[in-house]
């Protein structure tokens, strides 16, 4: 006899296939934000799934702090190329150029806060009604809050005490003009799913999340990865380590895990094991209790 | 967990959603904390960050309530506003936990974590038996058609582990449950406290023969919560490559709601009534033999007839009912009341549409099941039976019939909210 049900995995697939044909049939101008991390590439390949053997409706919009590791563009621009996909990159060193932002001084400082203001800027030039991300409700309490379609108004911000409630698959994504909605398709996932996802899609990632040497310093408990932008205080030495990234973003903020593993089970294995969450690493999170709740309401990622 | 974690043993779990309610006196968070602390989901840098803000606080304890509420308010007031939503997996199953606040005035969050629930966790403190707020949480599991709810009877530490107690509640409950229609009650003592029957069984309660309620979540029969008999197909969009290689293809994208799709089925198309038969179903991974819920494919049909988003694929001599008249028990989630003869948008599985609010018929007392035939104010977090006219016909089943295909929610046409969630009586 058949077993008329899916496994977990297939089922978080079903739902973020269901949530992203909704976003092509309910919005006029959606985009896909890509950072090049492990979850915009799930999102990516899941967005392929649910159109084939249609292209994707949509361009994907990555936001650049200019403080990327390299690898990330490298395998950025080759993935766009392989899927004829549209890219819109939003540049935040032009929005420090032009005065839109100011950049932040002293030794933590950080682009991380700045892609608030050239996301903004972004949605506002291209007049997207909807951006799909790849945030996760286990990453961080303030995000185990969010909707799948989730409400911005005209100034991008996030009123997380008054959200729409979300009914079964009843998704509401009416707005007025100039409002948008962020729409999170994998919310129902955690790292371990992500991973596990991967390995069974067998899905290519940059190679930063495969053990290889680098130099690094460390501060506040955290490994960074060293770049020429990065000021060193007196107390702090370079040292080189083998690491690997639990997760990719601005390099200010990204921390790196002492690690030799060098393959998708190895990681799978790693992850199944660890006793952090994999936000632990990141700078932009240890800011304040609230860090990001309070940079969502801003209108962050 | 490192030495027994099996990748392939994880690809085969099963997903069950479970919703939880509850005020913090019954000791919800305490019971949630031990699931997650004891099937390693919270880690060690959250367990820090919630011990630091404890301290902070001045509290004794390490307060786990703090790692569900995620927001600034909640945590300055103490209280769960809105739904927060907690993961966990055991070798066996992967979970999701919607963690609601219990209160009369949250009501709409319980119904919203309910909506796309399997399994409804209630707890019962030993000490005070069944109160007007567990009345409440069991008319709303059985109003939201949740299949399975389990009572945890907690804090059975506090009254000598007592089996006379734990029968009395059982009692007290069973004189209150015949008004409700819940397939699958299950009860449970338990103390979240001290660990009794959570995980391992208790050596202080010989008397219950029972599972204990990890393995209840891990064991109880899920995979019949689906309707398999009646195919449903709401079209979510006409998938259509215009490239070389798929020139002429016109598929039509959907996630099945109900029944079992096959090539070589026939199907009709609604509203238009046009017959054909399943030419291939389609998914990345290639073409497949038979689709059923909830999965997310692509159906291609033999003769090219007018179908599109909002319509729905369904066999030929089983048709879900065709109609511009609705009777809906509707829950209000808005502060601006329900109004009689109000016009607002409807969205129905893929389809939107505009209604009018034709009667009020009664309102329910939610903690009594009353009906009070004379009270039509219907504000926030109050139920009521409604009569509804849509602007064309809409095609549903019953919502005790299929969850999906009987659902809608009321759109403010002024502010975009989500006024209202209505189950198809």
């Amino acid at each position: 006899m058949t077993n008329y049900s899916l496994n977990h995995l297939q089922e978080l697939e079903a739902e973020s296939i269901f949530v992203m044909r909704e976003v092509a049939a309910q919005f006029e101008n959606p985009g896909l934000l890509f950072s090049g991390g492990k979850d915009s590439i799930v999102m990516v390949h899941i967005a392929r799934k649910a159109f084939w053997p249609a292209r994707i409706p949509f361009p994907l919009v990555h936001i650049d702090t200019g403080h990327n590791f390299e690898e990330t563009l490298i395998f950025r621009d080759e993935m766009v190329g392989k899927l004829g996909a549209k890219l819109i990159v939003g540049s935040v060193q032009e929005a420090i150029d032009s005065g839109l932002a100011t950049e932040e001084t002293g030794f933590s400082a950080s682009r991380n806060m700045l892609q608030t203001i050239s996301l903004l800027s972004t949605i506002e030039k291209y007049k997207f009604d909807a951006l799909l991300g790849g945030a996760r409700r286990d990453e961080e309490k303030a995000r185990a809050k969010e909707r799948f379609f989730s409400h911005r108004d005209e100034f991008g911000q996030w009123d997380p005490k008054n959200q729409r409630p979300e009914l079964w698959n009843l998704f509401n994504g009416k707005k007025k003009i100039g409002e948008h909605f962020r729409v999170f398709p994998l919310s129902n996932w955690t790292e371990l799913d992500v991973w596990m996802y991967i390995r069974r899609e067998n899905i290519e990632l940059p190679s930063l999340y495969f053990t290889h040497e680098r130099q690094v310093f460390k501060r506040d408990g955290m490994l960074l990865a060293w770049a020429p932008f990065m000021m060193l205080k007196d107390t702090e030495q370079l040292e080189t380590r083998t690491v690997r990234c639990r997760t990719i973003g601005d390099m200010t903020c990204t921390g790196v895990v002492l690690s030799e593993a060098n393959s998708i089970d190895d990681i799978v294995a790693e992850v199944a094991a660890s006793r952090e969450t994999e936000r632990g690493n990141r700078a932009d999170d240890k800011r304040s209790e609230s860090a990001m709740e309070d940079r969502k309401k801003e209108g962050y990622f | 967990m490192s030495e027994e974690f099996n990748s392939d043993e994880y690809i085969n779990m099963e997903l069950l959603r479970f919703t939880t309610a509850g005020s913090v006196d019954d000791g919800k968070s305490t019971l949630i904390g031990r699931l997650l602390y004891d099937s390693k989901a919270i880690f060690e840098d959250q367990y820090e960050a919630v011990k630091v803000a404890s301290e902070k606080r001045g509290e004794e304890y390490v307060n786990l309530a703090l790692l569900t509420d995620g927001l600034r308010a909640e945590r300055e007031q103490g209280i769960t506003i809105d739904v927060a939503y907690r993961y966990f997996s055991t070798p066996r199953r992967k979970f999701i936990i919607a963690d609601t606040p219990g209160h009369i005035q949250y009501t709409r969050n319980m119904v919203t974590g309910a909506s796309t629930a399997n399994l409804a966790l209630i707890l019962v403190d030993a000490r005070k038996g069944i109160l007007e707020q567990t009345r409440r949480h069991a008319f709303i599991a059985s109003l939201l058609k949740i299949p399975h709810v389990v009572f945890c009877i907690n804090k059975m530490d506090l009254v000598d582990y007592s089996e006379e107690v734990y029968n009395k509640i059982i009692e007290d409950f069973k004189s209150f449950s015949t008004k409700l229609e819940v397939t699958d009650i299950r009860f449970v003592p338990i103390s979240a406290l001290k660990g009794d029957n959570i995980v391992d069984r208790s050596q202080n309660m010989n008397w219950y023969q029972g599972p204990t309620l990890l393995y209840l979540l891990e064991t109880i029969h899920i995979a019949s919560d689906f309707d398999l008999v009646n195919c449903r197909f709401p079209v979510q969009s006409v998938i259509r490559p215009f490239s070389d290689e798929f020139h002429d293809y016109r598929g039509y994208a959907g996630r099945v709601s109900g029944g079992i799709f096959k090539p070589g089925d026939t199907v009709m198309a609604l509203p238009s009534g046009f017959t054909t038969t399943i030419k291939q179903i389609d998914t990345f991974n290639g073409s497949i033999e038979e689709a059923y819920p909830p999965m997310s494919v692509t159906l291609l049909l033999q003769d090219e007839i007018d179908i599109s988003r909002g319509d729905m694929i369904v066999r030929e001599n089983n048709v879900p009912q065709v109609d511009q008249d609705i009777d809906v028990m509707m829950v209000w989630m808005n502060e601006k009341p329900l109004k009689l003869g109000g016009k607002y948008s409807i969205r129905h599985t893929t389809k939107e549409l505009r209604c009018l609010i034709k009667d009020i018929k009664y309102k329910v007392d939610i903690n009594t099941l009353h009906r009070n035939l004379e009270d039509k104010n219907i504000g926030l977090n109050e139920i009521a039976r409604v009569s509804i006219r849509t602007t064309q016909p809409l095609f549903f089943d019953k919502y005790k019939l299929n969850r999906i295909t009987g659902s809608i929610i009321l759109i403010d046409e002024g502010t975009n909210e989500t006024l209202g969630a209505g189950m198809i009586i």
